[in-house]
C-alpha cells in the first residue's frame, strides 16, 4: 500500500474558479460540437469578467482523439478550440488518461500554481445525443452497427466480444456484487434516481422533469440487470466551461470566486472495468483518501455533494468511498432518501445529475457545485448559504475528486 | 454453433494476445504465466507484475472457475436477439487477492438461475480467426 504524500504546500489552493458557463443542453440539438463549445467558453470568460485576450491557458477532457470510440463522446480538442478562437496560450493540455474528467480542472489549477498560466479556460463538450441519432444509446466500438465484424484492441477487446458493449453492462456487475455482498437492493439505487428526478423538477435546463415514484422506477424496463432505464444517465448535447484563475484575481471576480480546497488524484490497484479484486468498492476510494489528507475540512463540513452518476451504482459507491457511510452501508444511509434530499444533511446532485438533467460527463456536476456555492441555485438552492461542496468524477476504472469552497480556500 | 450476435466485435489478434484468443482451437484456454515465479497474468502484457520477469508463457488452465459477478443484458444493442448473460469468471488458478478473472458469457442456464458462486467450465466459440471462451454451468 502506497502511503499518502505529506503536503506542506497545496498547489490547488493557489487557484480559484473565477467563471462558469454552459451552452444550451438538450437532446439532438443538431448543433456542432464546436458551436456548443464556443458558447460555453465565451459565457465562462464573460462570467469571470475577462475577455479572450486575458485567457492564456486552455485545458480539456478527453482531448481531440477520442471520438472514434463512442460517437459524440469527445468534443473538439484544445488545438481545434485554440485555432477557432485564435487564442495565444502560455500553457495547454487536453487528454483522456488521468483522474477522470475533472483532471482537466486539476491540471489547470496546477498550471496556475506553477505560474505557467494566469487564466485557464477549461471545457468539456458532449454531443452523444445528436451523434448517436434516433436509435438510442449505442454500444461501444460500433457493436451492433451492422456491416462486418469490427475489430478492437486494448482493454476493450476483453469485454466487447462478449456483448459487454456498454458501461451499463460493466457497472451492472459492480451492482450485482454489491447486492450479493451487502444486501443492497434495487430500492437503494432507486433512491438515487428519485432524488435526481425531484431536483430536476426545479432545474429548467433538465431533460427529465416529470415526477417519478418508486413504483415507476421499479417498473422501468431492464437495461442490464440489476440496472434499469432510470439507473442510466441520459445522453445529451451540451458543453460546460470554467475559467481557473490565480487566487489573487479572486477579489476582482464579478460573482463569487470558488476556491479549490483539495483535490484527490490517487489510483491504487488496477485501472480496469473487470479486474479489480473487490468490485463492490469504487476506485474513487484512493483518490478520496488522498483528498481528505490534503485538507483540514471534514465530511461534516460538506454542505452539498455532486457525485458522478453516469449510473446510479457509481454514485452509491462514491458515497461510500468518500466516507459518508462505510462500504456496504449505503442501503441504510440512503433509506427513504432523506439524507440526500435538498433538505437533508448531504444534498446530492441538486441540478438533477446526469440521470435526470443530462450526461454532461462530470463537468455538469462541478458546474452545479459552483452554482450552489455562489447562491445561484434559484428554486433548487440549498438553504443556509453552502460553503463547501464535494465533487467526484469517474468511478468505473478511474476516478478523481475535488473539494470546493465559497471564496478562495 | 450459430453466433447470437450478428455484429459481434472481435479482438485484433496480435503477437501478445494470440494464444489467449486462438488456443481454443485445440480446446484449451491459455493464460499468460510467469515461468520464474508462477504468477498468472491477464490480460497478457509480456511481463510479470510480481517479479518483473519477461519470461512469461501462455499456459493452459483447467478452464474451470466460479462466477464472480454477472448481468443479464436486455438492451437491444444488437437488435432484437433476446437477453443474454455476461459473466465474470474467477478461474480456479487465481486467489482472492489475485483473482484470475475473465469476462465471458454463460450459455445454457436460464437467466433466473444464474448466481454468483456458480461453478462453470469453459468451451469455445469460433468466429473467423478467434476462438472465444464461453462458459457453461458444471451440473
Ligand atoms: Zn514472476
Amino acid at each position: 500500500m502506497t502511503g499518502h504524500v505529506k503536503h506542506r504546500h497545496r498547489s490547488e489552493r493557489d487557484a480559484v474558479i473565477s467563471g462558469i458557463g454552459q451552452s444550451d443542453v438538450g437532446r439532438r440539438l443538431d448543433r456542432t460540437a464546436m458551436s456548443l463549445t464556443v458558447d460555453a467558453c465565451l459565457a465562462a470568460v464573460a462570467d469571470a469578467g475577462l475577455t479572450l485576450n486575458d485567457i492564456d491557458g486552455l485545458s480539456s477532457y478527453p482531448g481531440g482523439l477520442m471520438d472514434g470510440l463512442n460517437p459524440g463522446f469527445g468534443g473538439p480538442g484544445t488545438d481545434a478550440v485554440q485555432d477557432a478562437l485564435r487564442l495565444n496560450l502560455n500553457w495547454h493540455s487536453g487528454g483522456y488518461e488521468g483522474p477522470a474528467q475533472i483532471q482537466a480542472l486539476i491540471n489547470a489549477a496546477i498550471a496556475v500554481s506553477a505560474g505557467l498560466a494566469r487564466h485557464v479556460l477549461v471545457y468539456r463538450t458532449v454531443w452523444e445525443s445528436t451523434a448517436q441519432g434516433s436509435g438510442g444509446r449505442q454500444g461501444m466500438g460500433g457493436a451492433g452497427s451492422g456491416g462486418g465484424r469490427a475489430r478492437m484492441g486494448g482493454m476493450l477487446q476483453y469485454l466487447l466480444p462478449f456483448g459487454a458493449v456498454s458501461a451499463a453492462n460493466w457497472l451492472a456487475m459492480n451492482a450485482q456484487r454489491h447486492f450479493h455482498t451487502y444486501g443492497t437492493t434495487r430500492e437503494t439505487l432507486g433512491e438515487i434516481a428519485l432524488n435526481t428526478r425531484r431536483n430536476a423538477g426545479l432545474n429548467p435546463k433538465a431533460i427529465f422533469r416529470d415526477p417519478m415514484s418508486m413504483d415507476d422506477y421499479l417498473g422501468a424496463r431492464m437495461i442490464s440487470t440489476p440496472l434499469c432505464l432510470f439507473d442510466c444517465d441520459v445522453p445529451v448535447d451540451g458543453s460546460t466551461a470554467f475559467v481557473v484563475s490565480h487566487r489573487d484575481y479572486a477579489p476582482d471576480v464579478p460573482t463569487t470566486a470558488v476556491g479549490i480546497n483539495a483535490v484527490g488524484t490517487a489510483l491504487h490497484g488496477r485501472p480496469s472495468w473487470d479486474q479489480r479484486p473487490n468490485m463492490e468498492e469504487s476506485p474513487l476510494r484512493a483518490a478520496a483518501d488522498t483528498m481528505w489528507a490534503r485538507t483540514e475540512l471534514t465530511r461534516a463540513d460538506v454542505d452539498t455533494a455532486q457525485l458522478y452518476d453516469g449510473f446510479s451504482i457509481i454514485t452509491l459507491m462514491a458515497i461510500e468511498a468518500l466516507g459518508f457511510c462505510a462500504v456496504g452501508e449505503a442501503k441504510d444511509y440512503l433509506k427513504g432518501g432523506h439524507r440526500i434530499s435538498l433538505e437533508g444533511e448531504l444534498p446530492l446532485n441538486t441540478a438533477g445529475g446526469q440521470l435526470s438533467a443530462g450526461r454532461l460527463h462530470g463537468f455538469g456536476l462541478l458546474h452545479e457545485a459552483c452554482v450552489q456555492l455562489r447562491g445561484q441555485g434559484g428554486e433548487r438552492q440549498v438553504s443556509g448559504k453552502p460553503e463547501v461542496a464535494v465533487v467526484a468524477n469517474g468511478g468505473g476504472p478511474v476516478a478523481g475528486t475535488m473539494l470546493v469552497t465559497r471564496g478562495a480556500s | 454453433m450459430e453466433d447470437i450476435f450478428p455484429a459481434r466485435v472481435l479482438p485484433t489478434v496480435d503477437r501478445q494476445n494470440r494464444q489467449f484468443w486462438t488456443s481454443g482451437e485445440e480446446g484449451k484456454l491459455c493464460i499468460e504465466r510467469c515461468t520464474d515465479c508462477g504468477a498468472w497474468i491477464h490480460p497478457p502484457v509480456g511481463i510479470c507484475y510480481s517479479c518483473h520477469s519477461s519470461s512469461v508463457e501462455p499456459t493452459a488452465v483447467s478452464g474451470r472457475g466460479t462466477i464472480y459477478s454477472f448481468t443479464i443484458n436486455h438492451q437491444p444493442w444488437f437488435g432484437d436477439i433476446g437477453s443474454y448473460c455476461v459473466v465474470l469468471v474467477d478461474l480456479e488458478e487465481g486467489s482472492a487477492t489475485q483473482p484470475l478473472r475473465i469476462t465471458s458469457n454463460l450459455i445454457g442456464t436460464e437467466p433466473d438461475n444464474v448466481a454468483i458462486g456458480m461453478r462453470v467450465e469453459v468451451f469455445f466459440l469460433n468466429c473467423d480467426d478467434v476462438w472465444l471462451p464461453q462458459f457453461r454451468e458444471i451440473r
